[in-house]
């Protein structure tokens, strides 16, 4: 209970524990799969995995965007740093994740023009200040991020920003699920849904889990109340032979979605016929590309783009971590050749990563209880 | 970067400007809000920032809860750096 009893609902807490643990059926084995990567940071963090009973397992989801973007991808983009005149720009995140010749950063060290920016409003401004240098924004993210992309390049367009361009990494969630749940190794009993990226998309998108796959999903935000609430009411579904789309993060999250955001994607991004995601290969109708009216500012139609396909280390299980069929610590690089100081794969890079998250608080936590002398 | 931070609008742009100054985690910057044309935000007005865009309106309260989610998940760092990243200066060019 220790980083639990920091919050200010402690009492709600155990309360909410209590009512779990009499729910849970102790014949029965379930697997709650956390579709995010935030949830997943906050799961470890928060240390909620030890308030569940062992019965209730939380399987960690695809929802890191810079996890699932294949290295392929990653190098395509470095490619385009050996242009001349070109300022390679990303968030923060992407900086320390491994191309084949090396990461962002290290492609910064040997002299590329690459920088970190906040937001994709940055980059474009970058360009405006730089108007003898072509600006290329690197993006990523689910569509949580992809509105942000959008109304930048609508705002490129308007005022006539030509030396900008968008490498566009936009995944969306839900063909990400379904290949979660069309994977023949892959049981799941339910979701925690998507917190930020339900306040673009609404919950309707994920009727189809509860209608057709008759598998509970709660849309959760990320406080460790939130959480143990979300699974409280997944729980109560289960007993009750329920599979409904129920909304736990209404404070934030509007059922119908955000329709200025998704009025901005729609105008901007068309879905590709396919995209690949690392360790889970092809999946169709899965990721964004600039609509033909924005081909000037697509960096895929304004470079050529070597379209680097780079097989994963065959030892790294990325993939199986990926799809919640491994845990991080039964993956055979995992803190041995793979660390978040030296990362091998993508999860042990982002804070979102199941690998760094279970990293950086079990791991390090069972080291350090070794270390100490009882 | 799932994680979105809390901010207060201080001051709005003319329309149809959508940016606003907002105090976010402590530092002052200039955000988007044009992701919010449907439901406008208003001055002492919280939002749900994320990579320099407003996603939701919360209340305050949320806010405050959501600034002590980050300071427990030790992002609050982090959220400060990306928000110390964000634009100090209202661009001349109206979108």
């Amino acid at each position: 209970m220790k980083f639990v009893d920091e919050f200010r609902d402690a009492a709600v807490i155990s309360r909410v524990v209590g009512e779990i643990n009499r729910l849970a059926d102790p014949s029965r084995h379930y697997r709650v799969m956390e579709v995010c990567g935030g949830h997943t940071h906050a799961i470890y963090r928060f240390g909620l995995k030890d308030l569940l009973p062992k019965n209730i397992e939380l399987v960690h989801g695809p929802g890191c965007p810079v996890c699932v973007l294949p290295m392929g991808r990653i190098d395509d983009g470095l490619a385009m740093t050996h242009q001349e005149n070109v300022i390679f720009t990303a968030f923060g995140d992407m900086m320390r994740v491994p191309g084949t010749h090396g990461s962002p950063l290290e492609h910064k060290a040997r002299g590329a023009d690459i920088r970190i920016v906040y937001s994709p409003a940055d980059a474009l401004r970058l360009a405006e200040k730089n108007p003898d240098r072509h600006v290329m924004f690197f993006a990523i993210g689910f569509e949580t991020t992809a509105p942000s992309t959008a109304l930048t390049l609508m705002r490129a367009k308007s005022q006539g920003i030509r030396n900008f361009s968008v490498f566009c990494n936009h995944v969306t969630i839900i063909p990400g699920i379904r290949a979660i749940l069309d994977s023949p190794d892959m049981r799941i009993d339910a979701f925690l849904g998507p917190g930020h990226v339900s306040t673009v998309i609404g919950c309707h998108p994920y009727e189809w889990i509860a209608r057709n796959e008759n598998k509970p999903i709660v849309v959760s935000g990320f406080e460790p109340l939130d959480i143990l609430q979300s699974v409280l009411m997944v729980l109560r579904q289960l007993r009750d032979g329920e599979a409904k789309v129920e909304n736990q993060y209404r404070r934030v999250v509007p059922w119908e979605g955000n329709r200025a955001a998704l009025k901005a994607i729609a105008e901007v991004f068309e879905l590709r016929n396919y995209f690949e995601w690392r360790g889970m290969g092809f999946i169709s109708q899965s990721a964004l590309r600039l609509r033909d009216r924005y081909a000037q500012w697509d960096a895929e139609r304004q470079f050529s783009i070597p379209g680097i396909r780079v097989t994963d280390p065959k030892a790294a299980q990325c993939g199986e971590v990926l799809k919640g069929v491994l845990k991080p610590h039964q993956c055979k690089l995992f803190g041995n050749e793979c660390t978040p100081e030296q990362p091998v794969g993508a999860l042990m890079v982002s804070s979102e990563g199941s690998c760094a998250a279970y990293y950086n608080y079990e791991h390090r936590k069972a080291l350090t209880n070794i270390a100490v002398p009882v | 970067m799932c994680l979105a931070i809390p901010a207060k609008i201080v001051e709005l742009a003319p329309l149809p400007d959508t940016r606003a100054l907002v105090d976010v985690v402590g530092v002052r910057r200039y955000i988007d809000t044009g992701l919010l044309t449907d439901d406008p935000p208003r001055i002492g007005d919280w939002v749900l920032v994320h990579v320099g865009f407003a996603m939701s309106k919360i209340s305050e309260e949320d806010a405050l809860d959501q600034i002590r989610v980050l300071t427990a998940l030790g992002e609050e760092d982090a959220a400060r750096v990306e928000a110390e990243g964000y634009g100090t200066v209202l661009p001349s060019e109206s979108p």
